[in-house]
Parts: structure tokens; sequence; C-alpha cells
């Protein structure tokens, strides 16, 4: 595990190359390209009645080696990363203007106005296209980090309820004398929870990290709510390598306690479950629902905090809903299957 | 005084209530003090206290069933009073509204020399007055309190089809029984002015309670109406003076629910 935090590290949060197998830049990217293709066209055109004639077999061209770009970079995208900035801009620019002169010239009985002429022209296009979509990515990626996006994820992260804080040192407090053993451990689970916490959390943890830190918060969380608290596990099928963003997990079991298992006398249980699923990861939480007396604080903070972090991490990836049902109150997570590289 | 000062502790988190007992003992030598019990909810506390009294109450916000604000509302009523300490661990509305209203409270972990004066100042000082409680806790209590046989009974205000005024009591009707209450009906009437509204001098009904109205003839031959209402076959008379004011008020609720 220690090893592990090393490992991670050498994800960079920023990224030379956009992520092509994220359907969010894919998108984008498809939109992007459509966009400027349809203000040549707009500005070219001279009569508005063949406005959607022309539109419709530009795109005859366009879509093509747009698509087949797209496969490429897809395919190229784990050596991609690895590149630096520079060799990722001369790959992604080269194979468009490569792929659009090559449909260019496969296409060449299809005769349209305003299309290129030439393959030159149409290499010009691709090349075109590819730097304003690299560029758009990487301004982008600029607006998110690392000043901006980091100060965010350091403020995200840094709000713990100090509800939890005061009524667990009060709680150390009360079996001090008592059990002191019991005493001991829980000073030492809070001062891990506390290191954690105040990290800069700005890389990804591995499910097997987050996971160690949600059972000492639980195991805090027992010493006063006695049997309470229960909670049933469900993760055999889960990859404990799978990265997600840091004390993801930790908050959403915070709420689950405040708002499920502290106004009720009797025992209420937290169940998770997390599962692999192809390529994507899913947790599932439930906890009891209660409606709440003159009592409500911080639970929208909280899930538009991780929600908000999913986004800066997967963008549009990952989801998260919550939904009542049945008397529980139930958080779903969905995130893409991300870990990192294996030693060779 | 002279006499051991009796303290009674509520809080629903066993170490919170062992740190109180420990730091209560640790204080005995100065400030004589006997733990005369503990309660996890302010229910149980409630129905204990009832009929073992204690000075001073130690009372934690946050807990389950009913919370330590509604059971302060509860031991005001009780003969007598005893003093209410609040504690808790980090509520900033409580806190905002015990300063604003000179309220003393303990903030969580708790310290000896903090629980000696806020005893010493418990000792000395009158009960919370009802008018700052209504004020924490604008919505009204959960419960009403009704005695019955030496023991406490808490009939959950959301139950209530309809209050009576009967003599000296007020009747409170739920799906299964009645309950016979000490309260006043316009007090009752001033807390809960969101959920009941008056259909006669001496009757309150839940809004929610109400399925319709049915016509009656009385023997002068002048028409009134009766409330019908959803889970209890009684059917209760409005009074000439508020059928208006009634009319109006359950039709905007209809429509608001559509």
């Amino acid at each position: 595990m220690k090893n592990g935090v090393a490992s991670i590290r050498q994800i960079p949060w920023r990224r030379a190359a956009p992520d092509f197998r994220n359907l969010g830049v894919v998108l984008r990217t498809l939109l992007l390209v459509n966009g400027f293709a349809a203000l040549g066209i707009l500005a070219r055109n001279g009569d508005w009645s063949t406005l959607p004639q022309e539109l419709v077999e530009f795109a005859a061209l366009l879509e093509p080696p747009l698509i087949a770009a797209l496969v490429l970079f897809y395919l190229l995208q784990p050596g991609l990363r690895r590149l630096p900035t520079v060799l990722v801009w001369i790959v992604v620019v080269a194979s468009a203007a490569a792929l659009a002169a090559a449909f260019r010239l496969v296409l060449a009985g299809v005769e349209v106005d305003g299309a290129p002429d030439g393959m030159g022209r149409a290499a010009a296009w691709g090349a075109v296209a590819a730097v304003l979509v690299l560029s758009y990515f990487g301004l982008r990626d600029r607006a998110f980090s690392p000043a901006v996006a980091e100060a965010r994820l350091m403020a995200l992260t840094a709000r713990i309820r100090p509800h939890f804080l005061f009524n667990s040192l009060n709680a150390v407090l009360g079996v001090i004398r008592s059990d002191p053993r019991r005493a001991e451990a829980a000073l030492e689970e809070l001062s891990d929870l506390f290191r954690v916490l105040m990290q800069e959390n700005r890389e990804l943890a591995t499910l097997e990290e987050e996971l160690a830190l949600c059972r000492q918060y639980l195991d805090l969380e027992r010493l006063r709510l006695g049997e309470r608290l229960a909670v049933k596990w469900d993760f055999d099928q889960c990859p404990m390598d799978a990265l997600v963003p840091p004390l993801m997990l930790q908050p959403l079991l915070e709420n689950a306690v405040y708002h499920g298992i502290e106004p009720a006398a009797t025992t209420g249980e937290i169940a998770i479950a997390i599962a692999r699923q192809g390529d994507r990861i899913a947790i599932d939480l439930a906890n009891p629902f209660h409606r709440e007396g003159r009592h409500h604080s911080g639970n929208r903070m909280a899930l538009d905090n991780i929600r908000e972090r999913l986004m800066l991490f997967f963008d549009l990836e990952a989801s998260l809903d919550t939904s009542v049902a049945d008397g529980e109150y139930r958080v779903r997570i969905r995130l893409p299957y991300r870990h990192k590289a294996r030693p060779a | 005084m002279s006499e051991e000062l009796r303290v009674f502790i509520v809080d629903d988190e066993a170490p919170a209530r062992s740190r109180l007992r420990v730091l209560l003992a640790d204080l005995a030598p100065e400030l004589p003090n006997v733990t005369v019990g503990e309660a996890d909810n302010g229910a149980v506390a409630l129905a204990w206290l009832n009929d073992a009294p204690a000075d001073v109450v130690l009372v934690d916000i946050r807990m389950p069933v009913m919370d330590g604000i509604e059971l302060a509302q509860h031991l005001a009523r009780l003969e007598p009073p005893p003093a209410v300490v609040f504690v808790t661990a980090y509520d900033q509305y409580a806190v905002q509204a015990f300063e604003l209203n000179a309220i003393d409270y303990l903030l969580k972990p708790v310290r000896a020399l903090r629980l000696k004066s806020a005893l010493e100042k418990a000792q000395r000082a009158a009960t919370l007055p009802a008018d700052v409680l209504r004020k924490l806790a604008p919505e009204g209590r959960r419960h009403l309190s009704c005695s019955e046989r030496g023991r406490i009974l808490l009939v959950p205000v959301a139950d209530i089809v309809y209050l009576k005024a009967e003599l000296k009591y007020v009747t409170a009707r739920t799906a299964q029984r009645e309950y016979l209450l000490e309260e006043s009906l316009t007090q009752l009437e001033q807390e809960y002015a969101q959920r009941f509204v008056r259909v006669h001098r001496n009757c309150l009904v839940a809004r929610g309670a109400v399925a319709g109205f049915e016509r009656d003839h009385e023997a002068d031959g002048e028409t009134r109406w009766l409330v019908l209402l959803k889970s209890v076959a009684d059917k209760l008379p409005v009074s000439r003076r508020q059928w208006p004011a009634l009319k109006t008020t359950l039709a905007e609720a209809a429509h608001a629910e559509k």
C-alpha cells in the first residue's frame, strides 16, 4: 500500500493528450469539428436556399475521416498518454491530415461544391481541425487546472463535518479512563483519518486505500454509536486497484451515519456494494431514510462536492445519482475502471 | 445549598454519558452532586423524570425519538421544573439561538470547569421561559405528553386528528384512541398554527385529516356544517363564525395540493 501511493502520483493530473477513450472528449471533438465545418460553409455560402443541401453534402465528406480519426486515437490512447506534449501534437495533427487526404482520394468520385479540391487541401483541413481540437482541450485543461482546480479540490475536500470531529473527541474522552486501549486505538484512527483529510488530495487513490479509510472512519463511529451502527459490505467482485477520487466514499458514509443512523434509536444498517461491471465500477450505498426534523446540514454540499470531483477526474463518464425508495436513501455512483500501470 | 445536587444525564451516545458521569464525580468534592439517572433519548428521560425528580438535567441536543429542545419544553411543564443545561458538539443554529437568548450551554468535549460553572448557574437560575423554547423550536413539539395512571404517554402530534376542549382538559383524538392532555386549546392553536385549524370555539382539526363537509339540519331549521374526517367516523360541528374562514383556508390548501 505504501508504494501504491507513490505510483499513483505518476499519473499526472495534467494530461498532455486529451483522453480519447472518454465519452465527453469524443462528443466534444465531434461537436467542435462539425461546428467548425458548418461555420466554413456558412462563410462561403452565397444563397440561403442551398445551405441545407451544402451542409449535408459536406457532412458526407467530413464524417468518414473524422470518425476514422477518432477510432484511430481511441486505439492509440495508451501510447499517446505516455508521450510528451510536442509529440502528441505532431502525431495527432499528422494523422488527422493523412486521414483527411486518404479519404479524399477514396471518395474522389463524389464531386461536391466547396469540398477541398485536392489531397493537399484536404490534408490542410484535417490539420487545422486537429490543431483546433487540441488547442481547445489544452485551454480547457488549463482552465480546470492547476491553479483553479487544485484550489477547488482542496477547498472541496477540506469540508469534514465538525460535528464528527468534536463528537469523536468527546467519545474518546468518555472511554479514556474505563478503556484506555480503546481510547488509544481511536486516537490513532483519528490521526490517520485526518492525515488523509489534510493531504492535498489531487491525485486519484486506489479503492483499497479508500476502503481502509472507510473502515477506520466506521470504527470511530462505532465507538460513539455502539450497536446502533450496522454495516454490510459487499465487494467480492471489486478490483482493489481501481482508481477513484480520494475521499469519495468516506463523506458518503458520514452522510449515511448522520442522516440514516443517528436519528434512530434502534439499529440501522448501511449497505455498501462495489462491483466491476465490464470496464466500469459500480458503487451502491444505501441507508435508512428519516424525515429530518430541524437538523439538516451539509448533505447537498457533500454530494455536490463528490459529483464535482468525479466530473473533474472523469468528465462525462462518471455519474452520481441519489434516490429515496422503500424507506431507504440510495446513492449510486458509476465510474470508468482505471487502474495504475502494473509493474511490467 | 447544603444537599447534594441531583443531576440527570441525557445523551444518545454511551461514551458521552460516561464522560459527563466521570466529570461529575470529579467535581463532587467541590460541588456535592449525585447522578440520579441517565437516558439515551428525550422520551426515556421524560418518563423517568416524571417520577424521579432531578435538580439539573444535562441535555444533548441531537438525539433520536425526542431531541433535546423538545425535551426541555416538556420538562418546563413538570412540577417543579428542573434546570436544563444543553450540551452540543456542533450545532451552529442551536448555539446561535442560545447566544441570542442568553441560555447557558456546554460544548463537547465538555470541560470540568465549564461544567461546574454551568451547574452553579443552573442552581440559581430560573427555568427556561416557554417563549424562548418556542423560538428554538418554531415548528412546535413533536409530541404531546399525557399522564395516565402515573405513567407519561407521548402522543405524536402528527397522529392527532383533532383536539377538543372539555371542561379543564383537552382531548386529543388519534385514529386509535383518545388522550386527556393538560394543555390549553388556545396555546396549542398558537403552537401549531400550520397544522391545525379552528372549526369551533372548542375544537381544532388537523388540516390533513379533513375529508369533506356535510350539511346538517337542526331542529330550529337553521343549517350548519359538519366536518368529515378521513380516519375517524366522528363528525365535528363547525361554528357559524368559523365557517367562512374555514371554507377559504381549506379550499386554498386543496388548491395548493394540486
